[in-house]
């Protein structure tokens, strides 16, 4: 392979798969947080 | 306050009756089904390929983060605060908008008839595949042995050897769909999804082991850096998102009114994005390492022997399962990931069908299902599992992806957006509990830049059919099956509007309730009562 081939594939690996790791990380988080805001309305 | 059909609302009843995904992860799995189809595996690398290769990325992610992804949270945005099916949220957004609904409603009932006949197709190529039944030459056999195709014209002569596959697609699709939202399409979801990621990483892991597999991949991502300054390119990378993310035709807008009120559909939305790109990432790796391989065995250029759609799947892939070291598994493998992509796809393109069709005559689910599925089904059989089958699904694809989802996705979002002007209140509901959040950055790129790159597509597309007959076939079969259709497809969608809602549904506006920034106490979940097991109480089941 050519090394913009293998960079070009990197780089949509990095920003594709990066970008869906991020947007799990990311819903995971508030998921965790509205959560614990519901709990605390559920039981004041 | 908006007004009902009929008799006083009984809507968290009805709402309670059309069922729930349990969870959020069952949402995301389910609306990954839909969106990872067979565009993902068969057009995706050679979309990529042909225009720009590795340059093709930028424009690509352009497309998924200005066009998709915006275009995608609307459709949430339209089904989460409506709880509806298309038609019955556009009514709730606005009575005169109910044939929009339609519109799509009919564009999914086309899509599932002819979809589930490529499905047969795969299914049957999973079996051929471990004894090579094509031998020497695919393309003979897939076309003469296989479907028996003759010449182009519309026969009744039935092939057996694909109705038999397409008759169990289709037994299998409707037990999925009686089963309902949760037992059904979300249990279906959360067991083929985890297969089909497995089953096509290791498709890639074979392909990517098998000599020449690097010169593939050089061909796939070498970048052509002048690509980027043809608009055609550009179109080619905003269809592609567009055709892949399942967007603008009512799948989208269902799965969303399936969702609890507080799950955070921004964050989902972005999931679901990416989760589809990642998969036609990985897609572009497998298909392009085999073709790398196909190549090197024949001693031509990548480029020769580089293909989409069907020439891909049923002329190509045969090829290179025939000379591969352990084909069958491999040839197991890629078809059995079309006929699992295959099959979440059809379920929730049936699912904006039978979904409008309880809300609107307040039907059980298990009738829904026969009154959409069998003639379908019927359809479907008669059309595709004929000698000229392949001649009718062609055309009826071309016009329906083309002229029928890019027109009534064009249409519904300049109403949405510039006739209602909902993007404020739409983009306030996701904002309740979506992170991060929406803001004037969504309104601007879902206002302007996703119409114009649809409507840029859609233009170079009628340029391209008004030019040269597509793929030469007769006036008469792209007259019937193809200009015909897609111009009946909003006559009847805004006839079917005209008929009457069942009473007591609520209309013009969310229904009550609906605020997810509600009292927990105050808002009339989908959850079971305490104690109810989780699937049964998200269900609606086909009792009534």
């Amino acid at each position: 392979m050519s090394t913009a081939a293998i960079v070009m594939m990197v780089v949509a690996m990095v920003v594709i798969w990066g970008g869906l790791g991020l947007a799990i990380a990311s819903l995971l988080r508030h998921g965790a947080v509205e959560d614990r805001t519901e709990d605390r309305r559920r039981d004041p | 306050m908006g007004t009902t059909a009929g008799r006083a609302t009984g809507e968290p009843d009805a709402e309670r009756r059309r069922g729930a995904f349990s969870s959020r992860r069952v949402f995301i799995l389910a609306a990954i089904g839909s969106a990872v189809g067979l565009g993902n595996i068969w057009r995706f690398p050679y979309v990529a390929y042909e225009n720009g290769g590795g340059a093709f990325v930028l424009p690509y992610l352009v497309a998924l983060l200005t066009a998709g992804i915006p275009f995608l949270l609307l459709d949430y945005a339209i089904g989460h605060r409506h709880r509806g099916s298309a038609p019955l949220s556009f009514a709730r957004l606005r009575r005169g908008t109910e044939g929009l609904g339609w519109w799509q409603v009919g564009i999914c009932f086309l899509i599932a008839v002819y979809y589930a006949a490529v499905i047969a197709w795969a299914l049957r190529y999973t079996f051929f595949s471990l004894d090579g039944a094509w031998g020497a030459d695919p393309e003979g056999f897939f076309f003469g042995e296989f479907l028996q195709a003759g010449d182009v014209q519309v026969t009744t002569d039935v092939v057996p050897g694909v109705l038999v596959p397409l008759v169990l697609v289709w037994l299998a699709v409707l037990a999925i769909m009686v089963l309902g939202v949760q037992r059904g399409i979300g249990a279906t979801s959360l067991v083929f999804i985890p297969v089909l990621v497995l089953a096509f990483a290791a498709l890639v892991v074979q392909a990517l082991l098998l000599p020449g597999a690097a010169t593939g991949l050089d061909a796939l991502f070498t970048p052509d850096w002048s690509a980027l300054t043809s608009a055609p390119v550009w179109a080619a990378a905003f269809g592609q998102i567009f055709f892949s993310l399942s967007i603008g035709f009512g799948i989208m807008i269902t799965y969303a009114s399936y969702v609890g009120r507080r799950e955070d559909m921004i964050g989902s939305g972005l999931v679901v994005g990416f989760s589809n790109s990642g998969f036609e990432l990985l897609a572009g790796i497998g298909v392009f390492a085999a073709l790398g391989f196909m190549a090197q065995a024949s001693g031509v250029p990548v480029g020769e022997v580089a293909s989409d759609g069907i020439g891909l799947a049923f002329i190509a892939f045969p090829a290179i399962i025939s000379e591969a070291p352990a084909g069958a598994l491999l040839g197991v493998l890629f078809f059995g990931s079309l006929v699992i992509a295959g099959i979440t796809s059809l379920v929730s393109v049936i699912e904006v069908v039978i979904s409008a069709v309880r809300d609107k005559l307040d039907t059980s689910r298990r009738t829904a299902t026969l009154v959409v599925g069998v003639p379908a089904a019927v359809l479907s059989l008669v059309l595709f599992s004929t000698t000229s089958g392949i001649y009718v699904l062609d055309v009826v694809d071309h016009f329906v992806n083309q002229y029928g989802i890019l027109v009534v996705a064009l249409v519904s979002m300049l109403v949405v957006v510039w006739v209602l002007r909902a993007l404020a209140g739409l983009g306030e509901h996701l904002n309740v509990h979506g992170r991060p959040r929406v803001g004037a950055g969504w309104r601007v790129l879902t206002s302007f830049v996703a119409p114009v790159g649809l409507a840029v597509v859609l233009v170079l597309a009628l340029r391209d059919d008004l030019a040269a007959p597509y793929e030469d076939y007769p006036g008469w079969l792209l007259l019937v099956f193809g200009w015909l259709l897609v111009v009946a497809l909003p006559v009847v969608g805004f006839l079917l509007a005209r008929l009457p809602w069942r009473a007591g549904t609520h209309l013009d506006g969310p229904p009550p309730g609906s605020d997810p920034a509600a009292p927990l106490q105050a808002i009339p979940t989908t959850d079971p009562p305490a104690g109810n097991p989780p699937v049964t109480g998200h269900d609606e089941g086909g009792t009534r």
